[in-house]
């Protein structure tokens, strides 16, 4: 994957998961515990997937002695890294590794979302398959739910499988307060300040969706995380599209006074937001 | 005014070419000398005239007069000679420290002229050239499958928020990948542009990416009807069934009753018929049914309905039609007529 000059320098008695998180590229990776990789339990089935399995398994816990060539030694590091990498997605979905990703997460470390309306997020990364060699590393916002390309052409070629597609799920399962507010802020493309008809109707049918859905889960009574836009469960005809964002919070405000509401986590949208008239900008344009 | 257009070496051409520009399409020069095109930009601009006459390459011609009539001055006053020099240098100095503002003003009235140039149809032209090329990269969603995207503004109003790229395909906005365009205004692109690109060329094919949709323009036939003034494939491509991420633990779908459960789906989706969009056509519909029999009024719905929020849908609709203006009897009688 990447270029085997620095490997093959390296050296024997320096920590080799040390060096291998540090090396460029490998950013999104945490270091595995030793306990970790020593348990063979943890292993189970990877003595298939790898070549060499078990010179590369010495070779990551430095204990590595076989005095070989350096071909044979560019294979062996070579399938020690694959064998981290798949070890890595089980290690992260681990008590402990989620620890250690939470880190990166709340550092940034993946990245932050491209999209402008989750105001960069942090990512976490993601396979797309749990199957080695299949798909690339991708990255997901779990502000917005959706998954991104890395930015960065040497984070595009990780494989996905190092991550699997299970981990932030189980992040956010077990870390439940980390799950972000949800927000029904968007983007909608304008001319000359008046909305698109095609991609304005999409966004109605989208919102009607979104009503049916907080519906459901209000029904349950399950909180559907989102901060703004309480109302739009029985208002959404009225309120939610011809009028501009800062109107709609205007509004419910107002509605507020008339209508009472049991899950309550309305006081978040209490921020008051000024009403700066979206028209304003059509004399910008002549 | 000397028009040199062909040559490299023109403020525009340069100005194109620096770093973080890439986006910025060249504005014609007559674009520029119909002073219609700049109304109102005076006010807006510190140094109107001088930023022009820098944008347009030409020589400040009324300064050399000037300073011919100095030295004139200075001949003819005998004795002033201590003078002369000291009233040149400060002329000097005055231009030296003059031209970075001009400079950045010129940056700021060439960047408002372009907002309204790639609107006009040559501007959009050049600017669908520019689209074709790939100089406005990629969608980052990984499931727009590097939908090329266009270069908008979230302001009209310079100074409010930087470039960012819209893609037709999720109809969202993203930032750009490379640092350098979060210096470069959004509002010299403006929020009209990307909406009015769609438009402007509804036979794109969208869904195709890289340089392989350069000979996909005119190629698709007329005799696909349009929704809502777009061609249905071209209504947000990179939407709906299967372009929805699914969040998995170990194989199984993560409930949308969890706590971490997916709630943002809405965003993402798109109805699997977009017949249930043309809202006025459907509405028309309806209303003829229910003047006939209220019975009849679900029959052609239920198969086309997803989850069943077709009914739901029109329901609202329908709400929205009692309780509230008469938008959509308008659009409904419009539709009506053309029926």
């Amino acid at each position: 994957m990447d270029d085997y000059g620095t490997e093959s320098d390296s050296d024997y008695t320096s920590y080799w998961r040390d060096w291998f998180i540090s090396s460029r590229g490998n950013e999104y990776f945490c270091e595995i515990d030793e306990e970790y990789l020593t348990d063979r339990f943890n292993l189970t089935g990877l003595n298939t997937e790898v070549q060499y399995y078990q010179y590369a398994m010495d070779l990551i816990t430095d204990v590595f002695d076989l005095d070989c060539d350096d071909e044979m030694r560019e294979t062996i590091e070579k399938s020690a890294r694959h064998l981290y990498g798949l070890v890595h997605a089980r290690y992260i979905a681990s008590t402990r590794g989620l620890t250690k990703m939470l880190e990166k997460y709340k550092k940034a470390d993946f990245g932050k979302c491209p999209r402008v309306m989750c105001n960069s997020h942090p990512l976490l990364p993601l396979g797309l398959s749990d199957i080695p060699n299949l798909k690339p590393v991708k990255l997901y916002c779990a502000r917005c739910e959706d998954t991104y390309n890395p930015k960065s052409s040497r984070h595009a070629s990780i494989d996905g499988a190092y991550f699997g597609t299970s981990f932030h799920s189980i992040l956010f399962q077990v870390y439940p307060t980390l799950v972000p507010a949800k927000s029904q802020e968007r983007y909608v493309p304008r001319v000359y300040g008046f909305k698109v008809h095609a991609a304005a109707a999409l966004v109605r049918w989208q919102n009607s969706v979104r009503g049916d859905m907080r519906r459901r889960l209000r029904k349950m009574e399950v909180d559907s995380g989102f901060k703004d836009g309480e109302d739009d469960l029985e208002d959404e005809d009225e309120d939610e599209e011809e009028i501009d964002e800062e109107e709609e919070l205007q509004m419910q405000l107002q509605q507020h006074q008339l209508v009472e509401y049991r899950g309550g986590a309305t006081a978040a949208t209490g921020a008051l937001v000024p009403v700066a008239a979206g028209d304003a900008q059509m004399g910008g344009v002549a | 005014m000397s028009t040199s257009s062909g040559t490299p070496e023109s403020w525009i051409s340069s100005f194109c070419s620096l770093l973080g520009h890439e986006y910025f399409a060249e504005v014609s020069e007559e674009f520029i000398e119909d002073d219609f095109n700049l109304t109102g930009l005076q006010n807006q601009v510190a140094m109107y005239k001088e930023a022009l006459e820098m944008i347009l390459d030409v020589e400040p011609e009324e300064d050399e007069e000037e300073d011919d009539e100095e030295e004139e001055d200075e001949e003819d006053i005998s004795g002033d000679a201590r003078d002369g020099p000291g009233r040149e240098r400060r002329h000097h100095s005055r231009v030296a420290s003059d031209l970075s503002v001009i400079e950045s003003s010129a940056e700021m009235l060439y960047g408002l002229i372009h907002q309204r140039f790639i609107c006009s149809r040559a501007g959009i032209q050049q600017m669908s050239e520019k689209y074709e090329l790939g100089h406005f990269g990629v969608c980052p969603r990984t499931n727009c499958n590097q939908t090329r995207t266009l270069p908008v503004g979230l302001s009209d109003i310079p100074g409010e928020d930087t470039v960012k790229l819209f893609c037709p395909s999720c109809l969202d906005v993203y930032v750009p990948p490379n640092s350098r365009f979060q210096t470069v205004d959004g509002a010299f692109f403006g929020r009209t542009f990307g909406a009015l690109f769609l438009l402007t060329f509804p036979e794109y094919d969208l869904s195709r990416s890289g340089a392989e949709a350069a000979s996909s323009l005119a190629r698709t036939g007329e005799d696909q009807a349009m929704i809502n003034g777009m061609y249905p494939k071209n209504i947000a491509p990179g939407l709906g069934r299967n372009k929805i991420y699914e969040p998995k633990i170990y194989g199984f779908r993560v409930s949308e009753v969890a706590d971490s459960g997916p709630r943002m789906q809405w965003l993402r989706d798109k109805p699997d018929d977009l017949a249930i969009l043309d809202e006025a056509r459907n509405f028309a519909e309806e209303h003829d049914a229910e003047s006939d029999d209220e019975d009849d009024d679900d029959e052609g719905m239920t198969n086309t309905g997803r989850h069943g929020t077709k009914r739901q849908y029109n329901s609202v609709i329908r709400q929205k039609q009692g309780r509230n203006g008469t938008a959509m009897e308008v659009d409904a009688n419009g539709a009506g007529s053309e029926l």
